[in-house]
């Protein structure tokens, strides 16, 4: 099962002490305020985890994988994650054992 | 943004919860995610996205300084995919918005 906001609530529940409510809204604030970094053109570095860059892509050419028919992929800007050394450590070292 | 700005920012917007709460709610949900791709589990966000590990295979590198071939191992690299609503706020406001 993958982990959501409400699991992540349920730990700040746990763990912090805030009451359920304050937990619910203090994940969603945590993921509005990155988005709203990320939204304004700002990248978002958490040291430990990883950062959140913004790429910006020039217009390439793209088909439509049904038709065959080619169709121009615009220039867009995109968030990429790069994850820090921490967070490829601890994958590294303990992922891949549990399958 | 870096993670001190964006304790901050939520403190402002918690007004109700001390510094050091926002600071331990911060470091509980990153080390919460953190330990969840570990042990290879997927987390989902819903309008922001999904984090997911990818395998890289084995492969042949070379020590760049004696040129030495060295057999690396395969291994698992976290992956995050922006989810719609990121995808399209971002996009929507390159070209209006340019910070850093």
């Amino acid at each position: 099962m993958a982990l959501t906001k409400a699991d992540m609530a349920q730990r700040l529940f746990e763990e912090v002490g805030l009451n359920k409510r304050e937990a619910k809204d203090f994940v969603d604030a945590f993921y509005d305020v990155m988005r709203e970094a990320l939204e304004q053109g700002d990248g978002v570095k958490l040291s430990g985890f990883g950062n959140f860059d913004l790429r910006e892509k020039n217009e390439r050419p793209g088909r439509n994988p049904k038709t065959g028919e080619e169709i121009p992929i615009s220039a867009r800007r995109v968030v990429t994650f790069r994850p820090g050394l921490k967070l490829k450590a601890r994958v590294e070292a303990n992922a891949g054992s549990g399958q | 943004m870096t993670k001190s700005e964006l304790i901050e920012l939520l403190s402002e917007r918690q007004r109700h919860l001390g510094p050091s709460d926002v600071e331990m709610a911060v470091k509980t949900i990153l080390e919460q995610m953190s330990e969840t791709l570990a042990s290879n589990e997927r987390i989902e966000v819903r309008g922001f996205g999904s984090f997911s590990l990818h395998y890289r295979p084995p492969r042949t590198g070379r020590n760049p300084k004696t040129g030495a071939a060295v057999e690396l191992p395969g291994k698992y690299v976290p992956h995050f995919k922006p989810g719609k609503e990121l995808r399209e706020r971002v996009n929507n406001a390159a070209g209006v918005t340019t910070k850093g």
